[in-house]
């Protein structure tokens, strides 16, 4: 299964943690600052598996992409393939450029919510539960759809920082 | 920061101006942006903390749904605490409006744990949004149990996912299908309700992804504990024959390397398959999957071994690094069963020893060494310490420390030529940035004591270290030095100058040394010295009593002469004096150091050296001297060898009589009041021993009774001491011919009698079962400890690790399997193998219902009176019992 997906800049701030296996929060932190130290001092062009059997046990990878100024990092075990788990953040990063047009690292960190669920419609409890990025964009759409409801109670603070926040 | 702090301004609860203008989670990102990194940072979320606290009380849920995304945000990638807010996010879940619902599940999903005090709370929300119409709805509930699933969540959520499973949206049984995973997992009696329906989703090929989910499942249980599902094997076959989803095709390739390990007819039949979808597949990942599964389960299929040894080839050709770092991974699985792949290989794996890519050089490395054999270790090891001299410091100590791993592993199992080996251990402490100097240390240790023959080649490569003073600069490798130092001070009666280590031991630049160390060569040089005077008062004992302590050494005869000529021109009155002068000169600083041990240890040589210098330059009769009979007696004492000590030594001393290790031992301090124990360790036990001779146990007393009586020479009361460690660390009533028996720590007798023989026939016996080889050079003997010694422990370990993994869902399903597998042709096992299960998985859920009828009914009371899924899990159960097994496919 998938253990973790963790997107950092090339600082090492993370930009989404999110782990399926229980980890308690200064272990996550620690993970995402060993995997930084691993990460930035691998050079370009090299191959993008790492070895995490230290952090999550036996037989656990770590594949990662770099996409501008971000780190992709997928963390699973046995159970996955590497190529596929590849695959799987070009998915990923597809359906995120196709959300917001033009991914940036801006996006992402001001659409916290939003990444989570795009996350979540491609893995459920760290099994992959859709690889098509126009369905993920499909049900991800209509969520937005849903969290505007009409009948949701719409607040002025919130539109003051609609009209601020772009 | 003004609007939001300067109107809530009321303490109690939040007034209409916080919600007007709270900070929205977009304000907050811009402010964390806005402070630079640090305190100014930390200090405006610590402001911002206070204004969530406060927000979060508010009645309204927009404002508490604002508070809690800004709270997940700052929990998720700030590390702040949340868990005093678990209530308001349960809280959330309830609202009737999505957003908030979704804020609610999203913060429960990142931050609660197990041990969240309302997570019970949670349960009718779940249950409620599980069967809500809305499918987004249901999926946030799946999510959110996908992660914190504990098994009352399971127990109690188990009917409404097992509806879930038929749902005619794929959208919602994907995603209920994974989630099935963590509730198995948490609760394994939600198996015998959910397998069946499980199983029927295989048959699913409208949608691909609710395929590749339950696919995805199987995967997973099966590579916990593949046995159960060998009677799945056909349907697997008809996805591996007929789906064209890599996804899928994948995992089920990874179902069939675990099931054809277990059931080689099973491997004759999909072994084809596999094969022409490894030719006509396009996709990478699948094929390197194919790859995989024929070289770890399928290895005995010559011509599928063959295609997929091509396969890595082109892999490793490849540019993609990515692509070449799995084709080197493949061949390291192909190694142990066909080695020819990795040799066919060979230049490509050498080369990659220096690719740019770190992780390309370290999957080489392995290879290299799975290449390793005793023919060919010489040769491999000249390569590697090449490529180690050209590596960057942390490669090269892999290198370094691969080559020791490999070449100690089984007690040297592949070492032949071991003056070779002590040597080259000599030549990777030169090399630069070597990190693995306690590894090294053990191991010329370890060698010294095991393999006698190899003594006079260590003692001249610990030379060769000692006397550097360029080593003495890298702090890395003094563990190497006071291996050497140990070693020159043990064995050197076969040094050819011991003048020279004397030196070396006391060259300016060993004050770089750590305190423990400089003890150590201190120490060494004390046995030196007294090495040296021995030989300078004694000129003809030297050489005799070198013979008569090595009985069994055989070094050739004009060496030998060599060496005793070397000698006797050596140890002339002049250079001992000189000798005694340096030594004396330079220790005499030492005097003033803080450290005891080396204080002591300094004390102890200068006691020795200032009374011979006396003595000496005196020029009195020889025979008179104080110093020689001291030096002999102490030379005695040092003359026997150290044997090395089985690590199951202790386990097999038995408990004398009379001695209960289990009493109680709190009115030991009545009797010890009286007593004043010394506390130090080792030999002051003799002395302990004659102190309370009162309180000792008659056994005991006996011996030091007998002690006390021949206490006149120290060296018969160390032998003493010595055999009665002998005695404590082995029992004599260990029949002879135990496989068991291993060589005593300092009992040179009995190693001699029967020990040594014993050993050498068993190494000759391994030797000869490995290779009937013409070595032009014996193999020394290496004296091995017990067999047991080492393979106890990794048996140990691997039991450990099987518990772990199989997990509890093992029982329950293996039981339920078995039973349907029994099912078919007998009908009568299966209520027995059914109340197994029952009981088995009442053990493990700690429940105490009295048999299997009981257990059924306790699903129906948790599922609160809904009728249609109580009947539905009922029937659930048996019809998975009665899960048709298609053996024949089998046949």
């Amino acid at each position: 299964m998938i253990r973790a997906v963790i997107i950092m800049n090339d600082q090492g701030k993370p930009r989404l943690v999110k782990f399926y296996d229980h980890q308690p929060m200064e272990k996550q932190q620690e993970i995402i600052r060993s995997i930084y130290g691993v990460l930035c001092s691998r050079a370009e062009n090299v191959s993008n598996f790492v070895h995490a059997d230290s952090t999550f046990g036996q037989d656990t990878r770590l594949v990662y992409k770099t996409f501008a100024t971000l780190y992709f990092i997928v963390i699973f075990d046995d159970s996955e393939n590497e190529l596929a788990i590849l695959d799987l953040m070009q998915v990923f990063v597809e359906t995120l450029d196709k959300c917001f047009s033009n991914v940036c690292e801006l996006d992402i960190i001001f659409n916290f919510n939003k990444v989570h669920t795009i996350l979540d419609e491609i893995i459920l409890g760290g099994q992959v539960v859709e690889m098509n990025s126009s369905d993920v964009v499909k049900a991800v759409n209509d969520i937005s759809g849903l969290e505007k409801n009409p009948n949701s109670i719409l607040r002025v603070s919130k539109s003051i920082s609609g009209w601020q926040g772009r | 920061m003004s609007g939001g702090s300067g109107g809530g301004g009321g303490g109690g609860g939040p007034s209409l101006m916080d919600s007007l203008f709270q900070r929205t989670l977009d304000d907050l990102i811009k402010g964390i942006r806005l402070h630079t990194p640090g305190a100014a940072q930390s200090s405006f979320i610590s402001k911002s903390l206070d204004e969530i606290r406060r927000e979060i009380k508010s009645t309204d849920l927009q404002t508490k749904s604002t508070a809690v995304q800004k709270l997940t945000y700052l929990h998720s990638l700030h590390g702040v605490d949340m868990s005093w807010a678990a209530f308001h996010a349960v809280e959330l879940t309830s609202s009737p409006y999505f957003l908030h619902k979704k804020t609610g599940y999203l913060a429960a999903s990142l931050s609660f744990r197990p041990s969240t005090d309302v997570l019970l709370l949670l349960t009718n929300q779940l249950r409620k949004d599980l069967s809500s119409a809305n499918q987004h709805e249901v999926s946030l509930a799946l999510e959110c149990l996908s992660v914190i699933c504990t098994p009352d969540f399971a127990r109690d959520l188990t009917p409404d996912i097992f509806t879930l499973l038929t749902s005619s949206k794929n959208f919602i049984r994907k995603k209920s299908i994974a989630c099935l995973l963590m509730v198995f997992s948490q609760y394994p009696d939600a198996v015998r309700v959910c397998f069946k329906r499980l199983v029927e989703n295989l048959e699913s090929t409208d949608n691909a992804q609710t395929l590749a989910a339950t696919v995805g499942v199987f995967c997973e249980l099966a590579s916990k504990e593949p046995r159960s599902y060998l009677p799945l094997a056909p349907e697997f076959y008809r996805i591996l024959v007929d789906s064209r989803n890599n996804w899928v095709l994948i995992k089920v390739l990874k179902i069939f390397a675990k099931l054809a390990k277990l059931e080689p007819r099973l491997a004759k039949k999909v072994v084809e398959p596999i094969c022409d979808l490894m030719k006509r597949s396009e996709a990478k990942s699948l094929i390197f999957e194919c790859v995989r599964t024929i070289v770890t389960s399928f290895h005995d299929y010559e011509f599928a071994v063959k295609l997929a040894v091509s396969k890595i080839k082109e892999f490793l050709l490849d540019t993609d690094l990515n692509l070449k770092y799995l084709g080197l991974q493949g061949l390291l699985l192909v190694a142990p069963n066909h080695l020819w792949a990795v040799l066919e290989n060979k230049e490509v794996v050498i080369k990659s020893l220096s690719d740019v890519d770190r992780n390309i050089r370290l999957e080489a490395l392995r290879l290299v060494m799975s290449m390793v054999s005793d023919d060919n270790v010489t040769e491999i090891s000249r390569v590697l310490i090449g490529y180690a001299l050209k590596s960057d410091p942390e490669f090269s100590n892999e290198i370094l420390r691969s080559m020791l791993t490999t070449c100690s592993r089984n007690v040297y199992e592949i070492i032949i030529d071991f003056d070779w080996y002590v040597s080259l251990l000599g030549e990777m402490a030169r090399i630069p940035h070597c990190q693995n100097g306690e590894e090294i240390e053990y191991q010329l240790i370890d060698i010294g004591m095991r393999v006698k023959d190899v003594r006079p080649e260590l003692v001249r490569v610990g030379r060769d270290l000692l006397i550097d003073p360029a080593l003495l600069g890298n702090p890395s490798i003094h563990r190497i030095l006071s291996a050497s130092a140990w070693i020159s001070g043990e064995y050197i009666r076969f040094s050819k100058n011991p003048f020279e280590i004397i030196e070396a031991l006391l060259q300016p630049r060993t004050n770089l040394l750590s305190p423990s160390i400089k003890a150590l060569y201190i120490h060494s040089l004390f046995k030196v010295l007294s090495f040296c005077l021995h030989s300078f008062l004694f000129p003809t004992n030297s050489s005799l009593s070198r013979v008569i302590d090595e009985p069994d050494f055989t070094y050739s005869e004009s060496e030998g002469e060599g060496e005793t000529k070397t000698f006797s021109n050596l140890f002339t009155k002049e250079s001992t004096v000189n000798m005694l002068t340096l030594v004396v000169t330079s220790l005499t600083p030492l005097t003033e150091t803080h450290d005891v041990e080396v204080h002591e240890r300094v004390r102890n040589v200068l006691g020795l050296a200032k009374l011979a210098q006396e003595e000496i330059s005196r020029e009195v009769n020889q025979n008179d001297f104080k110093t020689s009979i001291i030096v002999r007696l102490i030379n005695d004492a040092l003359s026997e060898d150290l044997g090395p000590v089985s690590l199951t030594a202790q386990e097999r001393v038995v408990i004398p009589d009379g001695l209960f290790l289990e009493e109680n031992l709190g009115n030991l301090d009545t009797i010890c009041a009286n007593v004043n124990i010394p506390v130090s360790e080792s030999f002051s036990l003799v002395k302990h021993v004659l102190t309370d001779v009162d309180y000792v146990s008659s056994q005991q007393n006996e011996e030091s009774s007998e002690m006390s009586g021949v206490e006149s020479t120290s060296t018969s009361l160390l032998s003493k001491h010595r055999k009665k460690h002998g005695l404590f660390y082995l029992p004599s009533d260990i029949p002879e011919n135990d496989s068991r028996n291993f060589p005593p720590a300092n009992d040179p007798n009995n190693q001699k009698d029967n020990d040594v023989e014993d050993l050498v026939r068993l190494t000759e016996e391994s030797l000869v079962l490995k290779r009937k080889s013409n070595v032009p050079r014996p193999r020394p003997v290496v004296v091995k400890l017990d067999e047991g010694e080492k393979f106890t422990v990794t048996r140990a370990k691997t039991e450990s690790n099987d518990d772990l993994i199989s997990g509890a869902v093992r029982d329950v399903l293996l039981g339920n399997e078995s039973s349907s597998y029994k099912g078919k042709s007998h009908d009568s096992h299966l209520k027995d193998g059914k109340s197994e299960i029952g009981d088995s998985s009442r053990r493990k859920s700690k429940k105490k219902h009295k048999n299997v009828e009981e257990n059924g009914e306790r699903s129906k009371k948790k599922s609160g009176g809904r009728h249609k899924g109580r009947q539905r899990a009922d029937g659930g159960v048996n019809v998975a019992v009665q899960n048709p097994v298609i053996p024949d496919f089998l046949l």
